[in-house]
């Protein structure tokens, strides 16, 4: 494929793989955090950890918007689809993460009418097609997908599609960040930004981690390349002891974001107190729920949830995996009360997340350090 | 107290174990050919019908007294008709592939018909003239029918099961304990174009492109390969739910062997790869009508390639992998990137990612 091809070229991987193995130092640890899921999908997709010297490591970060949803939210949005004439719509990925009581996937089987959509204009197109049901869209996603709904919603009140709401779960980036970098046992030496909300929101957001919090950010593209790349030039700051943001996605990320975009979410959403997030809780002003101009399109208002929030199981330890304080194994759940097909926890619900990718590749990650 | 490899062996043996069934209710992921389907096979029918042949867990069962396999299937693809294919012709060549691979030639096969109610007279009849083209071209007879007819709103069209009996080839020595270290892993075509080409006719998604089903019959190419091979061919398999990754799974799983795929060696069409890639599916895990997978001892792979690759609608026929004796049980990939990643069996539908 032309255009993509290029930036997944193995010679040039092993290049940059040389050059970071002559970049690091000896006898140094060196813990990276992706912070979004797609950079981890690349990761595992391509291969590209094992291009890296051993005392380089990956650790995944909390930018999977599947798995950040909790329990409470998925049960609210399983009480609406069980109301009387709704369809409820979301996407894919979503179907299998569980609640309380079972997943979406689960509620479709016992009768719900859940259907998959791929994007949220799909499901404006079944509210205008099923005028005599009420469509409700299951929006989740950072920066990079609120747009989308924000034009979405616009668009539905435009036309006056009366039988469409949305029960909104965006969150943003900054928050969560900010919480890991403020617990006091973390252990990372530098960030891979996230390539697809940077180009929504720009450079600019994450300049307070160099400031702030001392360490170097390099916003990245999602091709294997691009991510070696990111990890030379956040090596290159560490070795010259500058600690900056860059942007390696230049070809795609303006710095200053995209501010169309920006506008629509800004007229649409406004921040929640606080929101609550799988594996790491309350983090205040991190959600997004419809502004007031919104308000009849928000479901949470239409419907009555249950709101109940349900806790995380107390022995799920995902807070301490995502900030790199202790391994998967060292969970007292893993493997055990939680694996991929009954997960429990943000880190084992995608087979991205941290604990799922270590029970699936453990042993063989193992081995592989030992040859 | 736990250390590592206590929780490792904790997870080797849960992985060892029979998959139990244990849901409360049948969902979509019991029909995609993953995990799911796995544990409702191997935790609840297999148990229960305690058969020596259907413990084999093989696309079809052998009764060697008989010389026979036999095997059933049924279809409910949507919609019935697509680039490439239709219901009917997959209803043949979906059962004949079963045989084929146990190394079986077709002889023989029943044709039982579920209808809607409103079902137009023209759709049944060019269902019935694809699956009577199909089983020509196959070299195998109908011989046996049953036709129900249910409400409107009770069946999408139509479902059709049908059910194969073919003779046991006396050249095949194939199971699934049969494939050793060092044996070479052949695939008899491109993967991943049938499944691309029915997601692709649902209209779901707004992508346009020339991509067709490649549903055939797979009997010319088993024979073409147990010519070539002989006892050197291990086992077959046909790759459909869950593709070429669920297959390859399976049998490391059931022979305790891993397995090592090329990713770069695997033949895809660069339509169903441009597709793959814009919905964030990996065509190794979308389904297949017309692709087998095969396990050779490395002394006669190259023969068995050429022979697959002669055979009409297999030129692209290649050699994709090898078997290795560790670590038993797991599949591992080396991208063309340059790096190595695990392909584990899937679990659940294969949904679009949405990041």
């Amino acid at each position: 494929m032309k255009f993509v091809d290029e930036f997944r070229d193995a010679e040039l991987g092993r290049a940059l793989a040389a050059e970071i193995l002559a970049a690091v130092e000896p006898g140094h640890h060196y813990k990276f955090m992706e912070v979004c899921g797609g950079h981890t999908h690349s990761i595992y997709k391509y291969g590209v950890d094992d291009l890296l010297p051993e005392n380089v490591e990956l650790v995944h970060g909390p930018g999977c918007p599947v798995c950040v949803i909790p329990m409470g939210r998925v049960d609210d949005g399983i009480a609406i689809a069980h109301e009387p004439g709704v369809i409820f719509t979301c996407f894919g990925d979503m179907m299998r993460v569980p609640g309380s009581n079972g997943s979406l996937l689960e509620a479709k089987a016992a009768g719900a009418d859940i259907r998959m959509v791929y994007s949220p204009l799909d499901a404006l197109r079944i509210a205008k097609a099923n005028p005599d049901r009420e469509v409700v869209f299951f929006a989740i996603g950072f920066e990079t997908t609120a747009p989308s709904t924000a034009l979405t919603l616009k668009r539905a009140r435009a036309e006056g599609v009366r039988n469409f709401s949305c029960m909104c779960n965006h969150v943003t980036i900054v928050p969560p960040l900010r919480a890991l970098l403020d617990s006091p046992d973390l252990r990372l030496d530098g960030f891979i930004g996230p390539g697809h909300v940077s180009t929504v929101v720009g450079a600019r957001p994450f300049e307070f981690i160099p400031a702030d919090y001392g360490r170097p950010v390099v916003i990245a593209g999602f091709e294997p390349l691009d991510i070696l790349h990111a990890i030379r030039m956040i090596l290159a700051q560490l070795d010259e002891g500058r600690c900056e943001v860059q942007n390696q996605y230049k070809r795609v990320v303006p710095w200053q974001g995209n501010l169309r975009a920006l506008e629509v979410m800004a007229e649409v959403f406004e921040l929640r107190p606080h929101f609550e997030w799988r594996g790491l809780g309350f983090i205040s002003q991190s959600g997004l729920k419809l502004s007031d101009a919104y308000a009849e399109l928000d479901a949470e208002l239409r419907f009555a949830v249950p709101g109940v929030r349900v806790a995380d199981p107390k022995a799920c330890q995902c807070g301490e995996v995502l900030k790199g304080v202790i391994k998967p194994w060292e969970c007292k759940v893993f493997g055990t009360a939680c694996t991929p097909e009954r997960p429990i926890g943000t880190c084992m619900v995608s087979s991205e997340g941290a604990c799922a990718a270590y029970y699936n590749f453990g042993r063989f990650a193992r081995e592989k350090e030992a040859v | 107290m736990r250390t590592e490899e206590r929780v490792l062996e904790i997870i080797e043996t849960a992985r060892g174990k029979r998959a139990k069934f244990r849901d409360e209710r049948v969902t979509m992921a019991h029909g995609a050919g993953g995990k799911a389907t796995q544990s409702m096979i191997e935790g609840l029918f297999a148990p229960a019908f305690a058969s020596e042949s259907l413990e084999q867990l093989g696309d079809a069962g052998v009764l060697p007294e008989l010389g026979v396999a036999i095997t059933t299937d049924s279809f409910v693809v949507k919609p019935i008709r697509f680039p490439g294919g239709s219901i009917g012709e997959l209803a043949v060549n979906g059962t004949v592939n079963d045989l084929a691979v146990s190394g079986a030639r077709p002889r023989g096969l029943t044709l039982s018909m579920v209808l809607e109610e409103g079902l137009q007279a023209d759709e049944l009849r060019s269902e019935v003239e694809a699956i009577a083209d199909a089983a020509r071209r196959a070299e195998v007879e109908v011989v046996a029918g049953d036709t129900k007819v249910v409400e409107r709103g009770h069946a999408d069209s139509m479902y059709i099961c049908t059910t194969g009996i073919g003779t046991l080839d006396p050249r095949a020595r194939l199971s699934t304990a049969g494939i050793r270290p060092g044996d070479r892993i052949l695939v008899s075509g491109r993967v991943g174009d049938h499944g691309m080409a029915i997601m692709l006719s649902r209209g779901e998604f707004e992508l346009g492109a020339d991509i067709r089903s490649d549903t055939r019959p797979l009997w010319p190419a088993a024979d073409a390969l147990l010519d070539a091979a002989g006892d050197s061919l291990h086992c077959m398999r046909d790759a459909t739910r869950g593709g070429v990754a669920s297959v390859v799974n399976e049998l490391a799983r059931a022979s305790s062997v891993a397995m090592v795929l090329r990713e770069a060696a695997v033949p895809v069409h660069p339509a169903v790869a441009g597709a793959a890639e814009i919905l964030g599916l990996d065509p190794l895990y979308v389904a297949n009508e017309g692709v087998l997978v095969a396990f050779v001892a490395a002394e006669r792979a190259e023969q068995a390639l050429a022979a697959l690759r002669s055979v009409p609608g297999c030129e692209e026929a290649a050699e994709v992998g090898e078997v290795k004796s560790e670590p038993p049980g797991m599949v591992l990939v080396e991208t063309g990137f340059g790096g190595r990643r695990v392909m584990d069996m899937l679990v659940g539908d294969p949904l679009p990612r949405i990041c």
